[in-house]
């Protein structure tokens, strides 16, 4: 039997595809790795019995046509699936099973793939370490006092220690790429409109997006074309063809032209980060890319955009957790009021509060036009800065975070700080356009770096291929033992 | 006619008050399924047996909309005269209420699907013209039930989702009249489009109620007051009255207006504070994300406006010019779609003016008294067409029409059954009449005399005398001619 610990998503389609393997095999052996990573805590809910069930019966008599034919696969909690506790990371829905299962998980096993269990995640997918989690902090496997990134902190950590084959996770303002990048892995923020909405929870709507976290470019191509596609439930979603990115995949970037931002150049970025960026500009280079200078003025009023954008919108989205109807009732209150107020106070964690209080702030009268409707206003700047940079070139390279995983706690009191570390990635759900990060190296405390490529609204295929080249001549490797086991 | 002059005004010692009202009227889509979900909104269904997941708002629920509510939205923009916004925008207005799952209401706030219009109303001092200031859509919230226990209050969100019209008016209305002319035109406009039912009783319809009051030939407004959710015209008519009432002592008394919501409690007759301005809610208004902006081709729109039906104004002129009714006789009659159309299928086959009277005296009077709809009248418009046949053709008098009407009414028999059976046709062989008529002159030659020597009001004793012989058959045209030739020898 080949070592799956070592085996790609896609090398795993394979062996199934070709009986080399059963699904059965496959579901124990990351059961297994599951049983022994209790540690790194990147699991809410575990559903065992019912994957080998499946694993069983797709073995039997399962469809081997698919694009993940009897794949075990493990997701965000933050998508509600049939019969499975659906928790996005929060006491307030603590017991909630959702009687209906989300568009994107549900496209996943039309195409033969099975759950496993429910990975961990910043409490409604907000923060950037997974320390807002109800159920506790996930671990990075990287080294066990490191943060794992967030939101989708959970599915990078697990993915990372081989408990998935691959994963799939959210995107608000980075918490598919930076998770990605923290732990040496790839992930991917496909363009607003392309994977449904329907049956995610919802943080802040009109940024919020599905993608694909994977332990390579060729598994992303696969995984994001399973997920995607037109759903009639979601308004936003974009009715086009599906597409063939892994059929399509190629190292070919000749005669692309790749934009390099001089506003990314951030002050007090660490030396090592500013070279990583010099090696991806190298590199594609060498692989007959052309290099242009480009500027995004109005990149540093990002982040403060999206401080107002997502969290107005995530105040409105939380409001239907009032313990009438699901989820978390507080038994104390003498009448509605104090229900709705005990409920919520007890309910929700304090980052969530946070954000509610600043959302419900920057929405109200007389705030109204000073925040809300200028950061809207602002929001258009940015996404006319990327669509003036997207006449002239293909795509842009930048680097995902402005850090390596930090420490357990380091920035949990100083928020600010933590938001700071979207600050790369933020412009793009503005925007509303795809970006990948993949894995570019190490900092000299041996912790995964990423580099990000961004391209115009759905040009995933673009960035996939360009992706797909630096990582041939990168030739990442992780580097950490299974401590945890 | 003369015209009457418009006359109300609260008058005091001291003043007379002018009373300005606006109407923000609710009325409920016609559609078979909810504006974003695709639950049915049957009235009367076991509670919360319409309700999906996106009407409950469970997580990751995102509302589609409806197209259908769209179209009768633009329908009674057009019956409204008004102008249709191609680009119009779905927010969220923010508040929390147990039967309101979402915590917020999906509404229309600065960029609303129909924009300003007009609606013309027939008052007895002449027509008068109803600025509409916007219409928008928006989801009704669930119903919160008190008192079925005292210890719970229980939801039922099967109106929860269901469309709804805003129909929001300019301050142009004067008086509770007119506001009872305005719900009552709205209402017509919309049922005639069949965009919305109008049921007052089931809700389908509901107002809130804008008011203040200022002295007679002031310009400047004053201080309004909201009355929420006022859902008949009977009661709005009365919380107009008692609240403009109530401002004016105020106003005359030194004290001055505050601006809030009140309550209109319907068994003492009073308006009540809801809640202040400063208690007032803020919605914290803001563009769905959920949902895309509304575009909408004027293609669609020409399209729906090349298919409306025939709208009451236009259906009342062509009555006044093709059929030369009075105007207060064509309002009445297009005042409801069906008794338009039981009016045209009646003078299809008989006399317009005998029609038009038998319609708007006979059988409304009958439909009344029965509280009945006209849609269920027992008089089948081919029946009252064959009876005013017979009134035309000498058949049967007018006096004995009222009988047979009567008996149709009961029965709901066809005309000439009922002249054959109880033997109700008119007397007019001359011969015949002749006999009764000589009989009665012998019977009274005293009178006969009388008559003759000038004592002229007898001449309707002998018509009496001829009815009561004949049991009221005879042909009152041909007894009246005998009659006076019998009476000149």
């Amino acid at each position: 039997m080949p070592d799956l610990n070592q085996s790609s998503l896609s090398e795993i389609v394979k062996l199934i595809k070709t009986k080399k393997i059963s699904s059965l095999e496959v579901t124990n052996h990351f059961i297994k790795n599951i049983k022994k990573g209790k540690k790194l805590n990147s699991f809410i809910t575990t559903c065992f019995d019912e994957s080998l069930k499946k694993a069983k019966y797709f073995d039997t008599k399962g469809n081997i046509d698919g694009l993940l034919p009897g794949v075990p696969l493990a997701v965000k909690d933050l998508f509600c699936t049939k019969g499975i506790k659906t928790t996005a990371g929060s006491k307030i829905l603590e017991n909630f099973i959702p009687t209906y299962e989300s568009t994107v998980t549900n496209n996943l096993w039309k195409e033969g793939a099975i759950l496993l269990g429910k990975l961990n995640c910043d409490e409604f997918a907000m923060g950037s370490s997974n320390e807002t989690s109800y159920f506790g902090k996930t671990i990075n496997p990287i080294a066990k006092d490191l943060v794992p990134g967030g939101s989708s902190g959970g599915s990078a950590s697990a993915l990372a220690a081989n408990f998935t084959p691959a994963t799939i996770g959210t995107d608000t303002g980075g918490s598919i790429r930076q998770p990605a990048s923290f732990t040496g892995t790839v992930g991917l923020k496909p363009t607003y409109g392309l994977c449904s909405r329907w049956g995610i929870v919802a943080f802040a709507s009109s940024l919020d997006q599905a993608g694909p976290m994977t332990k390579n470019v060729e598994d992303c191509a696969l995984l994001l074309e399973a997920m995607s596609g037109y759903d009639q439930n979601d308004s936003t979603s974009i009715n086009k063809k599906k597409e063939s990115y892994s059929k399509n995949l190629s190292t070919n970037i000749k005669g692309l032209k790749i934009g390099i931002p001089k506003e990314y150049r951030v002050e007090n970025m660490p030396k090592e980060i500013e070279n990583l960026w010099g090696k991806g500009i190298d590199i594609l280079k060498k692989s007959g890319a052309k290099i242009v200078d480009i500027t995004l003025p109005h990149t540093k009023y990002a982040l403060p955009t999206y401080y107002i954008v997502a969290p107005a919108e995530a105040s409105s989205n939380l409001a239907r957790y009032d313990g009438v109807k699901y989820g978390y009732r507080s038994k104390k209150g003498k009448n509605l009021i104090e229900m709705y107020e005990n409920t919520r106070g007890e309910g929700f964690g304090d980052e969530v509060k946070r954000r509610i209080l600043i959302g419900t702030y920057v929405l109200s009268s007389g705030y109204y036009d000073a925040y809300y409707l200028k950061a809207q206003k602002v929001r258009k700047l940015i996404k006319n800065d990327f669509d003036k940079c997207f006449r002239n070139i293909d795509a842009i390279l930048t680097p995902s975070t402005p850090s390596s995983a930090f420490k357990v706690g380091e920035k949990t009191n100083d928020p600010i700080s933590m938001y700071l570390n979207d600050i790369f990635t933020v412009p793009v759900n503005l925007a509303g356009i795809p970006a990948i990060s993949i894995p570019a190296g190490h900092d000299n405390q041996g912790r995964p770096l990423g580099l990000q490529v961004i391209s115009k609204a759905l040009e995933e295929q673009k960035i996939l291929n360009i992706a797909f080249s630096m990582e041939k001549d990168i030739s990442f490797k992780q580097s950490f033992k299974r401590w945890w086991e | 006619m003369e015209k009457e002059k418009f006359d109300y005004y609260i008058k005091t010692e001291k003043n007379s008050w002018e009373v300005i009202i606006g109407l923000e009227v609710h009325a409920q889509v016609i559609s078979q399924s909810k504006l974003f979900s695709g639950s049915a909104t049957k009235f009367g269904a076991k509670p919360n047996t319409q309700v999906s997941l996106v009407d409950s708002a469970f997580p990751g629920m995102l509302p589609v909309i409806n197209q259908h509510c769209i179209e009768q939205a633009i329908k009674t923009g057009l019956g409204l005269n008004a102008k249709i916004n191609l680009h119009s925008i779905f927010d969220r207005k923010n508040y929390f209420y147990a039967d309101l799952p979402a915590g917020y209401q999906i509404s229309q706030y600065k960029n609303p699907v129909v924009g300003e219009g007009e609606v013309t109303l027939d008052m007895p001092y002449g027509s008068k013209k109803i600025g509409i200031e916007r219409l928008h859509l928006e989801q009704d919230a669930g119903k919160s039930i008190h008192d079925l226990s005292p210890d719970n209050t229980f939801v039922d969100l099967n109106r929860s989702g269901i469309a709804l019209m805003e129909i929001v008016s300019k301050p142009d209305l004067r008086s509770p009249n007119e506001v009872n002319s305005y719900v009552k035109k709205l209402r017509t406009i919309m049922r005639y489009l069949g965009t919305c039912d109008g049921n007052m009783q089931e809700g389908s319809l509901r107002a809130d109620v804008n008011v203040s009051v200022r002295k007679k030939g002031e310009k400047k407004f004053g201080t309004r007051c909201e009355i929420k959710n006022v859902n008949s015209i009977k009661f709005m008519e009365m919380a107009i009255d008692t609240e403009a009432k109530r401002q004016v002592e105020l106003l005359e008394s030194g004290k001055s207006i505050k601006q809030e919501t009140r309550l209109f409690d319907t068994k003492r007759n009073e308006t009540r504070s809801m809640r202040s301005k400063e208690e007032a809610h803020d919605y914290r208004y803001f563009p769905d994300p959920d949902l895309l902006p509304l575009k909408i081709e004027q293609s669609f729109v020409d399209n729906l406006k090349k298919n409306l039906p025939e709208l009451p104004d236009q259906k009342k002129e062509r009555f006044i010019k093709k059929f030369k009714l009075t105007p207060y006789e064509a309002n009445v009659l297009v005042s409801e779609a069906a008794t338009s159309k039981y009016f045209e299928e009646v003078i299809k086959n008989a006399d317009i003016k005998l029609a038009k009277n038998w319609i708007i005296v006979e059988l409304f009077a009958v439909l009344n008294k029965k509280g009945l709809d006209i849609k269920e009248s027992p008089v089948s418009p081919i029946n009252l067409a064959s009876l005013i046949n017979a009134i035309s053709s000498g058949e049967i008098s007018g006096k004995i029409a009222k009988k047979v009407f009567e008996i149709m009414v009961q029965s709901g028999d066809e005309p000439h059954k009922i002249i054959k059976e109880k033997g109700l046709k008119q007397q007019s062989d001359p011969k015949e009449l002749e006999k009764i008529i000589l009989k009665v002159l012998n019977n009274n030659a005293d009178k006969v005399l009388e008559y003759k020597s000038g004592k002229e009001k007898l001449y309707g004793f002998f018509i009496g005398e001829i009815m009561k012989i004949s049991s009221g058959k005879a042909n009152p045209k041909l007894v009246n001619e005998i009659l006076k030739e019998k009476l000149k020898k």
